[in-house]
């Protein structure tokens, strides 16, 4: 059977969902799909899309590559615009003359910016804002401008202001309505939005309808608008809302809505049956719905419905029917949320009102007639509760008690009312930008998953905009305990405590040693899994000499002997080369000491040096000579940080625009010796080249014109992750005091062998809520971290340094208490010039032929 | 500094004769170092800062390595184990068992502290 040909026409969010969807279906064998964008790249994120302006790169909002296109067969062309169809002879023609055939055709073409018909709107510097050539366009201008207005106050409007005022603008919005987001929030959050944000430095200008845009006096264009009054501005990004990109179908006889859109049923089906409209051009129920959730809603909808209707010939399983418009998102840093019939339109709804004029927070209730239904909500300033409130509305759910309750602030010593997730029905959507329910969650729990890493692998749930990833860990917990998994967080049968928890033990009571911890909390005599991770704790607290008689016997093997044990019992050496930056004497130190211990000697990842099959016996001289020749410990066997690597940077590179060498051995200094729950590596770029590859690393610092952008929670290794963006533009200071507080908090709040990576996966509120705790100071706790790592940085000491100086510690550096003999057990054979432990076929050789000889 | 005794062979030695292989103190509390005892690799093992201490072969069978000396000392439930450093499977300190794989056996030995002397037989 030949495959079934679907073409796509646009390649944006939905348009790529689709594909996705048919592409990772069961039946992606059976479809030949062909998609065409007018665009010059494949389809990329446009919700994130004001992170082009925090240092984000194109790359860093792509939804997919032409390597994974190719990779599942999908055929793709950029910049060429499908301009015809014809749907008799089922076939496009682009704009460059192709001809294709469907067999199902599929319209995704999004929508326009709506641009107001005021005279003057076309010259240079007015601008919209949808995709990245607009706004490489507004940074363009912004370059030359001063001031910059928005016209439009709505979600897409504030995230455009919030663009402006970062490119360093003075920013105004002018808005048509009285009051802002004015489909989202009622009066009152529209009014405490506006005081929010005007606080932060933009201007906002409400009931103003612009006449006309002319030359300007003080600025390059005067808006003069309808009552009299005038504004100046060098540039004009118009944000006045969207319209359905329905050209091609109003071209060729697709019926259209009556102010635009191209109609479907409820399969996505345009009047013609072989032709589908997904997305923000797609008008269903006379509605266009312009938010991604429900476009992938359609795109799982219509590949759902092509399936039955060419594969399977089966009653199709799924209809769109509409979806909840509810948003929550956070502008210019503002929190805002707005939950279905916000403005409380249905006959006889009463509302509840909480207003904080100190605090700065809003919340309006709206319920139904008799009280016991949510109808809708407001929040400005916090909305924590978004995801109770939505659940409760989406279910139809009765109202636990007091609805006054439920936006009221929680009392010292009383819990805040929230809605078990055990009151959700099976049907109840989670996470809507993937339409996760949490019956879904509840089978991949039940397959196995048991934690928030392995829930967005399995389900994808929370990894949109993650904003349900509390919700999403709540239901999964809830649903690990219904199956009798006890959530057990127990280190091990020594401590009913996980890490995190012992890490506050020890803080709080100030213990030293681990005697007291087990004393105190724990049973039993320890283990493998508990001493080192109690030693590790007091080390990053306390920071003393890890070979204390009181701490030695909780250091794991690498630790107790300072190196790296390999295979055969013996170790590898690596000193610290900070920033991967060596003098030709050290070198040759070195080369002189790996020659004379007949030492296998590789390069590591990290810039440094590795020397292999050291024995016990010959650590301790051969430290001797590195720490004379000025060489420290490399902690390369420590869970602490390891290397911070670098690339040239300014001083050497045509292209660096900071000394990226200079930052990195200062970070590497400064952190050297911290020990953490996991090791940690940094790496430090000179430009946004990125030679250092520092987006895969724990911390992640990379040189800008205007300061350093600051990435976290990267890791390469085993299971890969892009580090976050962080902070942007920090100057030396800055950056080195949100590293202390970032790694402070994690050692303080990780779990046992847990890499940075996973952590920001299982943190509740994410990255953002690493903010609110780092760089708001949301808890209070920053000068308390700042204090502690200065306390690690001001302790530091070399612990080879330290053992060399020490007669005590130095005799356990033998293989026997009792004998100077070496292991018998050591072979080695030689390759490409080098000594390596011989395999076991080698070893039976070798030992023959010893016994030959002998 | 440590002692090492003249070690007979089997058939020479008595019954009870013990051999001093090092002080108690050269074990630092909750660790082990090894011996050469009879041309042997032994791991004694001093639980806490006591002068309890355990006597096992210091070979890992599993990782084929002589390193068990090196691994950290600790219990499972009622038992005295060390874990292997190389694998982290745990061996009985009295008995030698592995408590991963019951058939594998450790070799022990008969070990005592006398006037801080460690000794073995």
């Amino acid at each position: 059977m030949s495959k079934k040909r679907i073409i796509v026409v646009g390649n944006g969010m939905v348009g790529h969902n689709f594909i996705n969807t048919l592409a990772t279906s069961e039946h992606s064998s059976e479809f030949e799909l062909v998609t065409f964008s007018e665009e010059p790249r494949l389809a990329y994120d446009r919700v994130q899309l004001s992170k082009y302006f925090s240092g984000y790169t194109a790359a860093d909002l792509a939804l997919t590559t032409a390597d994974d296109y190719e990779r599942q067969g999908v055929v793709f062309t950029l910049n060429d615009k499908v301009v015809a169809i014809n749907s008799h002879e089922k076939t496009i023609t682009t704009a460059s003359g192709r001809k294709e055939g469907y067999d199902k055709l599929v319209l995704a073409t999004g929508s326009y910016p709506f641009v107001p018909p005021i005279p003057g709107k076309d010259q240079d510097h007015c601008l919209v804002y949808r995709t990245i050539e607009d706004l490489e366009a507004i940074s363009a201008s912004a370059a030359v401008s001063k001031t910059g207005v928005v016209v439009g106050g709505g979600l897409l409007g504030l995230e455009a202001a919030n663009a402006l005022k970062q490119a360093g603008l003075e920013t105004h919005v002018v808005e048509f309505a009285p009051r802002l987001m004015a489909v989202q929030l009622d009066e009152g959050g529209g009014k405490l939005l506006r005081r929010k944000i005007e606080d932060l430095g933009v201007t906002v200008h409400t009931e103003k309808n612009t006449k006309e845009i002319v030359a300007g006096q003080e600025c390059r264009y005067r808006m003069n608008f309808a009552d009299g009054s005038f504004l100046e501005t060098d540039m004009i990004l118009f944000s006045a809302g969207i319209r359905p990109q329905d050209e091609l179908a109003r071209q060729f006889g697709l019926d259209l809505g009556e102010r635009g859109g191209i109609v479907i049923n409820d399969y996505c089906q345009t009047s013609d049956e072989d032709i589908y409209a997904i997305g923000e051009c797609a008008l269903w129920d006379n509605k266009i719905f312009g938010l991604v959730a429900p476009g992938y809603q359609m795109a799982k909808v219509s590949a759902a419905h092509i399936v039955s209707s060419l594969i399977t010939h089966e009653e199709p399983a799924l209809a769109f029917k509409g979806a909840d418009m509810s948003t929550k998102l956070k502008l210019l840093g503002v929190d805002v949320a707005s939950i279905g019939d916000a403005h409380g339109h249905t006959a006889g709804s009463q509302s509840y009102v909480f207003n904080d004029d100190i605090a700065e927070v809003y919340k309006r209730l709206i319920v139904s007639a008799d009280g016991k239904k949510l109808l809708g909500a407001v929040l400005v300033g916090e909305a924590e509760a978004y995801g109770t409130l939505l659940q409760l509305m989406l279910n139809d759910m009765d109202i636990p008690g007091n609805p006054a309750a439920l936006i009221l602030p929680a009392v010292d010593g009383e819990a805040s009312v929230g809605l078990g997730v055990a009151a959700l029905p099976e049907t109840a959507q989670i996470c809507s930008c993937f339409d996760v329910t949490k019956g879904d969650l509840a089978a991949a729990v039940q397959g196995g998953c048991c934690t928030m890493g392995d829930i967005k692998d399995a389900t994808k749930a929370s990894t949109g905009c993650g904003g349900c990833s509390a919700l999403v860990k709540q239901v999964m917990d809830a649903e690990l305990v219904a199956l009798g998994v006890e959530v057990n967080n127990n280190l091990c049968e020594h401590f009913a405590y996980t890490r995190a928890e012992l890490a506050d033990i020890i803080r709080v009571k100030g213990y030293t040693t681990f005697a007291q911890v087990l004393q105190g909390h724990g049973k039993g005599h320890g283990c493998e899994i508990c001493k080192p991770t109690v030693g590790s704790v007091l080390a990053s607290f306390h920071n003393e000499y890890i070979l204390k008689d009181e701490h030695i016997g909780l250091q794991d093997t690498n630790d107790i002997f300072l190196g790296n044990m390999q295979k055969d019992g013996t170790y590898s050496i690596v000193p610290r080369i900070a920033g991967g930056e060596i003098t030709p004497d050290k070198l040759i130190v070195l080369g002189e000491i790996a020659k004379e211990y007949d030492l296998y000697t590789k390069i590591t990842g990290g810039q440094r040096i590795d020397l292999f099959g050291a024995q016990l016996h010959e650590l301790p001289q051969i430290w001797e000579r590195l720490v004379a020749a000025g060489f420290e410990t490399g902690h390369a066997y420590g869970k602490s940080l390891r290397t911070v690597k670098s690339c040239v940077g300014s001083t050497w590179c045509r292209y660096g625009v900071l000394d990226s060498v200079s930052m990195a051995i200062a970070l590497e200094n400064r952190y050297k010796g911290l020990r953490a729950p996991h090791k940690i590596k940094f790496a430090v770029s000179g430009c946004t080249r990125e030679c250092a590859e520092a987006q895969s690393k724990d911390i992640g610092v990379i040189a800008t014109e205007k300061g350093w952008n600051l990435y976290v929670c990267g890791n390469g290794g085993m299971r890969p992750r892009h580090a976050d963006l962080f902070a942007t533009e920090l100057d030396d200071e800055t950056l080195i005091k949100t590293i202390d507080r970032v790694l402070m908090f994690y050692v303080r709040t990780a779990d046992r062998l847990q890499r940075t990576s996973v952590w920001m996966e299982n943190l509740e509120g994410g990255l953002d809520y690493l903010r609110e705790v780092v760089v708001d100071d949301k808890l209070g706790i920053c000068s308390e971290l700042e204090d502690a790592m200065t306390r690690v940085v001001s302790t530091y000491q070399c612990e080879w340094k330290t053992t060399l100086e020490n007669p005590e510690k130095l005799k356990r550096f033998q293989h026997f208490i009792n004998a100077d003999e070496d292991d018998s057990n050591l072979l080695y054979v030689r390759e490409r010039g080098q000594r390596r432990p011989a395999t076991a076929t080698e070893r039976i050789e070798l030992v023959n032929l010893s016994t030959v000889q002998g | 500094m440590t002692l090492l005794n003249s070690v007979k062979t089997g058939q020479e030695q008595a019954v009870d004769q013990w051999s001093s292989i090092c002080l108690l103190e050269d074990i630092a509390p909750d660790t082990g170092v090894c011996a050469l005892y009879q041309g042997e690799q032994v791991a004694l093992f001093r639980i806490g800062d006591s002068d309890q201490v355990f006597a096992i072969s210091n070979y890992d069978p599993l990782g084929e390595a002589n390193v068990l000396s090196r691994g950290i000392v600790g219990s499972v439930g009622e038992r005295l184990v060390v874990a292997s450093p190389l694998y982290k499977q745990h061996y009985d300190l009295a008995t030698g068992e592995c408590l991963e794989d019951s058939d594998l056996l450790l070799k022990t030995y008969r070990v005592r502290v006398e006037q801080q002397q460690v000794q073995l037989s």
